[in-house]
């Protein structure tokens, strides 16, 4: 416990010694880097020893704030959340060194580093917190620091409009939170969280407001719109962290207030299954449709998030039903979905950064042959678009089958549950399915378009790859995503005991189970022996090949001898099947001037696909409380004797009401 | 340890009769036109050509392109090890196999579509756009039609699954387990680009979606991505006719001897559809995929409905 506290002082001290150094950018970039590192390490040790099955007493404090008290406590659960966020955390100061070194002397990058640590120990802050007060004081703060850290390159409209949607999303999500936490508090006079316990009736209410509180942080469809516009506008490091972890203590603080709710009633887990069903299928459906490669990797997020909550929608009917088997599954898969996103996202994300450096571009139609002079980012962008698509041998895989497995034993077998959790089981089955294979569709594009095929335009001629401050937390990502690949048997095992937690049940009682280590070692051993037959039969071939001529020509277009890059499909063109086969949903404008006289000078087509809950939900409903409540406009005129004339009023009101 | 060794010569038999198959639809498809047609061990003769020659490579490629083949074949042969064979086992079987079976053919054409983007050409990035967006609609289809035997047999791996189907299942599930067998075969189809969603003849028109994205590969290469295509014709194949012969409960090696009658046969009725039927316009060809993919999930509620 002592090393928690001393990282959390580390990063919100260090973070203020980050503002010291304003305008040395060579101080500020060792310190900030620095503090995180230090920082991260220090939180590391308690959260290892969580992991390896120590119990570590927590700490309370008395505070003065009313309700509040300082109370820490590191469990299993909080184990399983703060390990990404410290290692992303990490990593990515590592990365922001270099990728922020072109701002250096123009913009203050003190504050940015200030921000970055803050928003570090606030997001460890929140997932150790055992007190409400402390618990929201802890989520605002990271909430303002990632509002400022998105906001950085804030003389561009696009990002300081960015920057209010998420500021409003996200209060907007604090405010239910806030609701929520009165609601279970109400019966006491503190808000600490070993007090919390939802009465009867409250209990299915007390979940809605968690699910909209944490699912706008988490980003659930249709709370997600602040995602495609935040994670874009950040700089890069910053968006691994959002979209890595940031949006992860929403899954954790959701999966904390379950465990004050007792047992679900099964209806609890068939709404998360159809909100993971929807964000999962509709998240990749507009990340297909996208051209900002930032703007794709955001929405992916949504989607993964998507697969998160589908497998805690698995565990929580494996609860309601009283199969401790699928439960055990469910929440497996989506805790450890929750790792390998931090993992698989981050490395994307900062492998974009990498790409955004290298050409000065984010759109993927201007890309094209980049793995010619960017092998690194390119390969490990490669290794993480097999991630993130779930497929074999990498990490997403591990995590999609066992929440696979878990619909799986519900659906047959001794184990399979009544036929409502049946029918779910066939929903998360059938909607991983399908986001598995649009998943391939829109990584497919956005690899082979931006790193294959030859330069669409001069950005992307004149790419160079980054330094080695760059390169090495990518690499060092995407080796963790191989490892945990292969791995899967011991990934489960550690995970038992937060699952524990989460399902309420005590470690020694719980159902650990055996057919699915099984299954996960067949698999590394599947992995290895495909791994090997890969090596046996490139050496053949190129033994094959030694002697004979093997010659490179221009690539085979049908006797067309003089093709150009600009005749390469785009990225656009490569979707484009998909995105009008979904266009109910995606709703694509398209711009076209057709080319008209026999000598046709110009022509020129262009689409954009918008969000279709920001286009139809909440621009709507947001006009209309503008036009509503620009009818007592008239009370905001500025005039302070006023305002304040009006507060005595409001005063007196409530002590006449008080006492009266 | 033996009777490891005895699992895999269903493997061994997959490796050897694989291009066999291609031989067998071509011939069928001769017949219909009157024609005397290719040998039926021509696709031996290719392949051992094609291992023969040297190699030509795009200036444009990377060792994407190279990789690709290279763990196409790799995943394909993998998934070989999880394929049971009427009544014997598969070789490596475990709960969730059929999954992996799914997943790794996944990992396959993930890198034949980057490996077809990476040529640069626009004719190939059209194959590698089409064989993305039908895959996507193919995959729940064969999901939730794998899922549905599960939940008809109860048991949750291919080898179990197929050893649970007997007659008795026929009786109890009949209808759904025949709905499921017409999903398995649509996406049989698609996933190995046959008519009437791809044909595999036209090389040089804009009407492909295999053909178009392998078009930049010679020699040894071509070899290794023509047998990787071969083989998941038998292993798509192989669910097919598992699910087929299940009623008539046979096990060992006649078993083994019937599938391979089973599989010839199946090649023949390929051979058929190619004959009979045009390829399909390519706007067309989603509504029959979504008609698997409710096909397999009709076939599921009619095995939960009736026989839980």
């Amino acid at each position: 416990m002592n090393f928690l506290v001393a990282s959390l002082c580390m990063f919100f001290a260090g973070g203020l010694a980050c503002l010291a150094t304003t305008g040395r950018p060579h101080l500020t970039r060792w310190v900030g880097s620095s503090v995180a590192l230090i920082g991260g390490a220090l939180a590391l040790v308690p959260t290892c020893m969580v992991l390896g099955g120590r119990v570590l007493t927590g700490l309370h404090l008395h505070w003065s704030m009313p309700f509040g008290s300082i109370a820490l406590d590191m469990d299993a659960l909080s184990a399983v959340f703060s390990t990404p966020i410290l290692i992303i955390v990490m990593l990515a100061a590592v990365y922001g060194t270099e990728y922020l070194r072109p701002f250096e002397g123009k913009k203050n990058l003190a504050q940015s580093w200030f921000f970055y640590n803050l928003l570090a120990g606030s997001m460890l802050l929140v997932v150790v917190a055992r007190n409400g007060m402390l618990f929201l004081l802890a989520w605002e703060i990271m909430s303002l620091a990632s509002f400022f850290l998105v906001t950085f390159e804030n003389e561009e409209e696009s990002v300081r409009e960015a920057g209010w949607i998420y500021l409003v999303a996200t209060h907007i999500g604090t405010a239910f939170l806030l609701v929520l936490f009165v609601l279970l508090g109400r019966d006491n006079s503190t808000l600490d969280f070993s007090s919390f316990a939802a009465s009867p009736g409250f209990a299915g209410i007390a979940f809605l407001l968690a699910l909209v509180g944490f699912g706008t942080k988490a980003g659930f469809m249709p709370m997600h719109v602040w995602l495609p516009e935040a994670h874009p506008a950040a700089p890069s490091h910053v968006s691994a962290v959002m979209s890595g972890v940031m949006i992860k203590t929403g899954i954790y603080g959701l999966v904390r207030i379950l465990t004050f709710l007792g047992s679900p009633p099964p209806w609890w887990g068939w709404l998360l299954v159809s909100v993971g069903a929807i964000s999962g299928i509709l998240g990749v459906l507009f990340a297909l449709a996208q051209h900002d490669l930032k703007r794709l990797l955001a929405y992916h997020s949504v989607e993964n998030m998507g697969i998160i909550t589908m497998g805690l929608g698995i565990g929580l009917l494996g609860m309601s039903y009283q199969s401790p088997v699928v439960a055990f599954l469910g929440f497996a898969g989506s805790f450890l979905h929750v790792m390998n996103h931090a993992l698989f996202k981050s490395l994307l994300f900062l492998s974009a950064g990498s790409v955004i450096h290298g050409s000065g571009t984010r759109d993927i139609d201007h890309m094209g042959g980049l793995l010619k002079r960017m092998p690194v980012t390119g390969l490990v962008f490669l290794l993480g678009s097999v991630a993130i698509c779930g497929l074999p041998p990498l990490n997403g895989f591990v995590s999609e089958f066992m929440i696979y497995l878990g619909s799986l034993t519900s659906v047959a077998g001794n184990m399979r549950l009544p036929i409502a959790g049946i029918v779910a089981a066939l929903v998360v089955a059938g909607s991983l399915a399908l986001i598995g294979g649009l998943a391939v569709a829109c990584f497919t594009k956005a690899f082979g378009i931006m790193f294959l095929g030859e330069a669409r335009s001069t950005h992307a001629a004149h790419v160079h790859e980054s330094g080695l401050a760059m390169r090495l937390p990518m690499a060092v990502l995407a080796a963790a995503c191989i490892i945990i690949g292969v791995s899967g048997p011991f990934w489960m095992q550690l995970l038992g005991p937060a699952i524990a937690v989460a399902t309420g049940v005590a470690t020694d009682t719980q159902i650990y189970p055996t057919f699915a280590a099984h299954a996960l070692w067949m698999m590394t051993l599947l992995a290895v022996a495909g791994i090997g037959l890969v090596g046996l039969l490139t050496f053949v071939r190129s033994r094959l090949l030694s002697a004979r001529s093997v010659t490179r020509e221009p690539t085979w277009d049908c006797g067309y001898a003089s093709s150009t890059p600009r005749m390469q499909y785009t990225a656009s063109s490569f979707a484009e099947p998909v995105t009008r086969m979904f266009n109910v949903f995606l709703r694509t404008r398209r711009r076209f001037s057709a080319p008209t006289t026999y000598f046709p000078t110009s022509s020129s087509f262009s689409t954009e696909t918008r969000d279709l809950f920001h286009e139809s939900l909440f621009r709507p409903a947001f006009t209309m409380t503008h036009r509503f409540l620009s009818r007592i406009h008239w009370l905001q005129h500025g005039r302070l004797n006023l305002y304040i004339l009006s507060m005595i009023a409001a005063l007196l009101v409530l002590l006449v009401w008080k006492l009266g | 340890m033996n009777t490891f060794f005895v699992s895999l010569l269903p493997v061994l038999l997959g490796l050897v009769l694989a291009p066999l198959l291609l031989g067998v639809i071509h011939r069928t498809k001769a017949v219909f036109a009157g024609r005397h047609g290719s040998p039926l061990l021509q696709a031996y003769s290719d392949l051992a050509k094609l291992l023969r020659k040297g190699a030509v490579y795009s200036r444009t490629t990377t060792w994407v392109f190279r990789a690709a083949p290279v763990i196409g074949l790799a995943s394909v042969v993998s998934v070989m090890v999880l394929l049971p064979i009427t009544g014997n086992s598969a070789p490596l079987s475990f709960v969730g196999d059929l999954i992996v079976f799914i997943y790794v053919l996944g990992l396959m054409r993930f890198f034949t579509v980057v490996a077809a983007l990476d040529t640069g050409s626009s004719f190939e990035g059209m194959g590698a756009s089409r064989e993305v967006h039908f895959s996507a609609l193919a995959e729940p289809a064969i999901v939730v039609g794998l899922v549905a035997l599960a939940s008809a047999t109860g048991f949750l791996s291919l080898s179990g699954i197929f050893s649970a189907m007997s007659p008795t299942t026929w009786v109890v599930a009949g209808p759904a387990l025949a709905l499921v067998l017409a999903a398995l075969f649509i996406v049989f189809l698609a996933e190995n680009s046959r008519i009437p969603i791809d044909d595999p003849n036209t090389h040089l028109e804009l009407t492909m979606i295999h053909e178009v994205m392998i078009l930049d590969y010679s020699g040894p290469d071509l070899a290794l991505v023509l047998y990787a295509a071969a083989l998941k014709l038998w292993v798509l194949g192989a669910l097919i006719v598992n699910v087929a012969l299940s009623p008539l409960g046979l096990n060992g090696i006649r078993g083994v001897g019937l599938f391979v009658a089973g599989m010839l046969v199946l090649a023949v009725i390929v051979g058929c559809v190619e004959s009979m039927m045009a390829r399909s316009s390519f706007l067309k060809v989603p509504r029959l995929l979504v008609t698997a993919i409710a096909l397999s999930g009709i076939a599921f509620m009619l095995i939960v409905r009736f026989t839980a």
